[in-house]
């Protein structure tokens, strides 16, 4: 019970910086009181439990499901599924990514359908699963990020050169809304997994990464897009 | 029945997100790995357990936060207000990293892997401390109507110059960091208020300049975090 109580004050001080700013800014930027307050503390609640069933969940469920499969796959030693498999959970998560559809169709709308919305949620996609494929591929070779991260950035830089104004702001940000929730901890778990599969690997230092690698790609597979499509 | 039905009908949404995932995940586990999960059901009742959990942590933020954060984005988007807009984007991108359930995940996973040493509430203050500068300088700029790219550039330079010094085997959580930052709550708030000043600031265009601020949510966590990394190696 003394446990339950912590867990749950641990998820409710993580909304504790958002309610602030809200009540702040209500009060003294707004100067109006809530137009329902009783609405607002109803759904802070809902948050808080939210986030408390959603920490319980990472850790009885989503975490041992990534490392189980990491486990299978290096045992099972064909890298190439492997290969497959970090594709297919890049691409089917993506392309169905509500913050990305919701992008994607305003960029449809403002670009008076230059840019269609399911093209440009497609060129993120497939970013994201090479992303994460190449991401395997370097915790497997145990080579640092860096150079891979650098790599990426120049090529950014030349690719931004000539694509395209208008998406060049686009591309940027679709870096960032490609990695779902739940993506998140399966991704990172089956990296961590790997990691401390393979011997010689590090779970810090080989097993994270594979997020980063899928926020870098899209950026280069969006431009590429616009630089074909605009 | 009315409300009966619109949670029904999000509940389904929402599954329409999962379903792909569980869907590649029980294919490659049962078709192609052909091993049973070791502990299938807690890991069924886990799965359940984030999707409702994400789920009331949406509709929660329904109620109450989007509303009142679109209202707030709305009236920081005219330009008489642009010192009070750099002010809320701190504040907001601090306040919603902090909440945001991909971070929560990405540093518990930290926190368990280093046995502690990384605590996860440093991590997620370095990253919220980063998404609150990333955003306030992403305001600037639509307010000034620089190139994006040249803010990005600087970022990159940054991120590979600290790269440098940081400990080795911080620097993949560090640019991880930079991805996790922006997924449910804060796209929504901050889109937002990109596009409202883009479009109340004569001659910006919502395409060329409302785009862009997640960019800079994405970037600077990573200098925070590696410059967080580095403090605490002097420090020991």
């Amino acid at each position: 019970m003394r446990n339950f109580l912590i867990l749950l004050y641990r998820s409710f001080s993580n909304v504790v910086p958002l309610l602030t700013v809200m009540i702040v800014f209500q009060i003294f930027v707004i100067a109006e009181p809530f137009p329902n307050p009783a609405r607002l503390a109803t759904g802070f609640l809902l948050v808080i439990a939210g986030l408390f069933l959603f920490e319980r969940g990472l850790d009885a469920g989503l975490f041992p499901l990534g490392e189980s499969m990491a486990f299978g796959f290096a045992k099972k030693g064909n890298i190439w599924l492997l290969l497959l498999f970090a594709m297919a959970i890049g691409y089917t998560t993506t392309i169905a990514e509500p913050a990305l559809i919701a992008i994607a169709e305003r960029a449809e709308m403002i670009t008076a359908g230059r840019i269609t919305s399911m093209a440009l949620r497609n060129a993120v996609a497939l970013g994201v699963a090479g992303g994460i494929a190449l991401g395997v591929v370097r915790i497997i070779l145990g080579h640092p990020i860096h150079y891979y991260i650098i790599f990426g950035y120049v090529l950014v830089m030349a690719i931004t050169t000539v694509a395209p104004k208008e998406i060049i702001g686009l591309a940027y940000d679709s870096g960032g809304v490609t990695t779902s929730t739940i993506t998140v901890p399966l991704v990172t778990a089956i990296g961590v997994g790997l990691a401390s599969t393979i011997g010689g690997r590090n779970p810090l230092s080989d097993g994270f990464g594979l997020i980063a690698f899928a926020s870098l790609a899209p950026i280069i597979t969006v431009m590429v897009y616009g630089l074909l499509a605009l | 029945m009315e409300f009966l039905r619109t949670v029904g009908g999000d509940f389904l949404l929402l599954m329409r997100d999962v379903g792909p995932i569980a869907a590649v995940v029980l294919f490659f586990q049962y078709a192609v790995l052909r091993k049973p999960l070791p502990n299938p059901k807690m890991i069924a009742i886990g799965f359940l357990a984030v999707v409702v959990g994400l789920y009331l942590f949406l509709l929660g933020l329904d109620m109450g936060v989007f509303p009142a954060g679109a209202e707030m984005a709305e009236k920081f988007s005219y330009p008489e207000n642009r010192g009070w807009s750099l002010v809320f984007a701190f504040c907001i991108g601090y306040a919603t990293t902090m909440a945001e359930p991909s971070l929560i995940a990405v540093a518990l996973k930290a926190e368990e892997i280093t046995a502690g040493g990384l605590p996860s509430f440093h991590l997620r203050n370095a990253v919220a401390t980063g998404v609150a500068i990333g955003l306030t300088v992403g305001v600037y700029r639509i307010l000034t109507g620089d190139p994006l790219w040249i803010y990005i550039l600087g970022g990159y330079i940054a991120t590979i110059a600290l790269t440098w010094f940081a400990p080795k085997e911080i620097v993949p959580l560090a640019f991880d960091s930079g991805g996790v930052t922006t997924s449910t709550i804060t796209v929504p708030l901050v889109t937002a208020l990109g596009l409202g000043l883009a479009s109340h600031i004569p001659g910006r265009s919502p395409l060329l300049d409302g785009f862009g601020l997640i960019a800079f949510a994405s970037v600077f966590p990573i200098i925070t975090v590696l410059g967080y990394s580095i403090i605490a190696k002097i420090r020991r």
